[in-house]
């Protein structure tokens, strides 16, 4: 450190500053959003009935973390949405590599993808339902309906994309189809390849509550459907703000994975 | 037969046509030439004429619509494209080996000659750098060695230095010109600046 100079040391003093200053009012508008909430419940201007507390919604965090069953929820949502990211990422891949192996079927394709990719998968709802039951199956399905169709279309966009003039060069070498994939496609596509990640991970969440809500006895999304039906709001406003803590923690560790790679 | 004179590459009536939805374009027509062993031969002419057509045919990249292409026993082409499309991902080294990999042509002595070759041409000490960290001639140099690794008979090289300014370019001409004649090759360059075969 000693060998910085004393701009570069007062430039990073500076930096520094600054990222305190943002920390600084990120947490203070939290603290003061939550102090005007207690507050307006407090003071009886708003109904907490309708609008809850955040001390009502910390006790009722507190009695679902002491007869365990916040956790218990958590891991189903969790564990579900775990298994519908990896199935999602390795459908995308397989079913992406086989529609940039072959443009024919890519071009059949076509069509069916963008209208399963643009129907609100929500409707597809009770027919899964019906089809796979009420089950934890059903809502992984639902997850993968989300997540797998925009996977399959990112990755194949991007293997398509790969840089004409690195695929000129294999073909000079007479490169087989394999090799071209193993040593240019996928070695060039590992950021594309992680960029997908981050969002199979917030669709497979998306997908996993959407069919917690529609059917299902355990999970978050649970929670907030039955918190709904017996009124409690305090149930559905601790168990949506667990939700986002999980998401940011989900899409965090992704963001670890995706650094750790980059490093590389 | 007896080759007297030397041909290890002829060319008679070459014609390639590009077609696509609305036309067909012309590209190259009644191509005639005869390539002798370690021949240095430029083709210069203004850009869009056809000469990197006449490239990809004879690299195999793309297919003739008439003509005749004769080379002499299975002599190996090696194809120095425009640009170095040095892979990112792949150090200085690997980066080499790429066109050995290919050809599963990977041997210890294989990687051997490309070592010697890096060293015989000023890059042995950058051989485990990534491509991003060497200057634009250098990484044609790069580009050059990765093709001679494979140990092609005849080369082709596509105005490899037209990304450079222009006093790389004279310095590269250069380098690449003695490569090639130390090597003993056989090359064909294509460019539309005329000082470059000049030089």
């Amino acid at each position: 450190m000693s060998t910085f100079s004393r701009e570069h040391i007062e430039f990073l003093k500076k930096k520094k500053k600054k990222k305190y200053f943002i920390l600084f009012w990120q947490i203070i508008i939290i603290i003061l959003f939550l102090a005007i909430w207690e507050y307006l419940s407090y003071k009886k201007i708003i109904n907490t009935f309708l609008f809850s507390s955040p001390s009502n919604i910390y006790r009722c965090l507190v009695g679902l973390y002491n007869n365990g069953d916040l956790f218990n929820h958590i891991s189903i949502t969790v564990y579900e949405t775990i298994i519908s990211f990896l199935l999602a990422n390795i459908i995308g891949l397989i079913v992406g590599t086989i529609l940039w192996w072959n443009n024919t079927i890519a071009k059949i394709a076509d069509p069916y993808l963008t209208i399963i990719n643009s129907l609100p998968k929500v409707a597809l709802g009770p027919l899964i339902i019906i089809w796979v039951g009420a089950s934890i199956n059903s809502i992984i399905f639902m997850a993968l309906m989300i997540s797998s169709i925009i996977s399959i279309i990112n990755i194949y966009n991007s293997f398509i994309s790969t840089d004409e003039n690195f695929v000129t060069l294999m073909k000079s070498f007479k490169s087989s189809k394999w090799q071209l994939y193993t040593k240019v496609v996928i070695p060039s596509n590992i950021s594309n390849i992680i960029n997908n990640f981050k969002i199979n991970i917030s669709m497979s969440l998306i997908g996993v509550i959407m069919g917690e809500l529609l059917v299902s006895k355990k999970g978050l999304g649970y929670l907030i459907m039955y918190g709904s039906q017996v009124f409690n709001i305090n149930l559905v406003i601790a168990s949506v703000f667990v939700l986002g803590i999980l998401s940011y923690f989900m899409y965090y560790v992704i963001h670890l994975i995706e650094k750790k790679v980059e490093k590389k | 037969m007896i080759n007297v004179d030397n041909t290890i590459l002829e060319i008679s009536n070459l014609k390639k046509i590009y077609h696509d939805k609305k036309s067909e374009i012309l590209a190259i027509e009644n191509i005639d030439l005869k390539v002798k062993d370690k021949e240095f031969i430029s083709i210069v002419g203004p850009s869009g004429c056809g000469k990197s057509t006449l490239l990809s045919i004879l690299s195999g990249l793309e297919n003739k619509s008439s003509g005749n292409i004769s080379l002499n026993n299975n002599l190996k082409i090696g194809y120095m494209l425009q640009k170095d499309s040095l892979f990112p991902w792949r150090t200085i080294f690997e980066n080499c080996l790429i066109g050995l990999e290919v050809s599963n042509t990977l041997t210890e002595e294989s990687k051997n000659r490309v070592i010697k070759l890096l060293e015989t041409y000023g890059l042995k000490d950058f051989m485990n750098k990534y491509p991003d960290s060497l200057s634009g001639g250098m990484r044609q140099r790069v580009a050059l060695i990765r093709t001679l690794a494979t140990n092609p008979d005849i080369l082709l090289l596509d105005e490899p230095f037209s990304a450079l300014d222009y006093q790389t370019r004279l310095a590269l001409s250069d380098d690449v010109y003695k490569i090639i004649k130390n090597e003993g090759k056989t090359a064909i360059m294509v460019t539309h600046d005329l000082a470059e075969p000049i030089s």
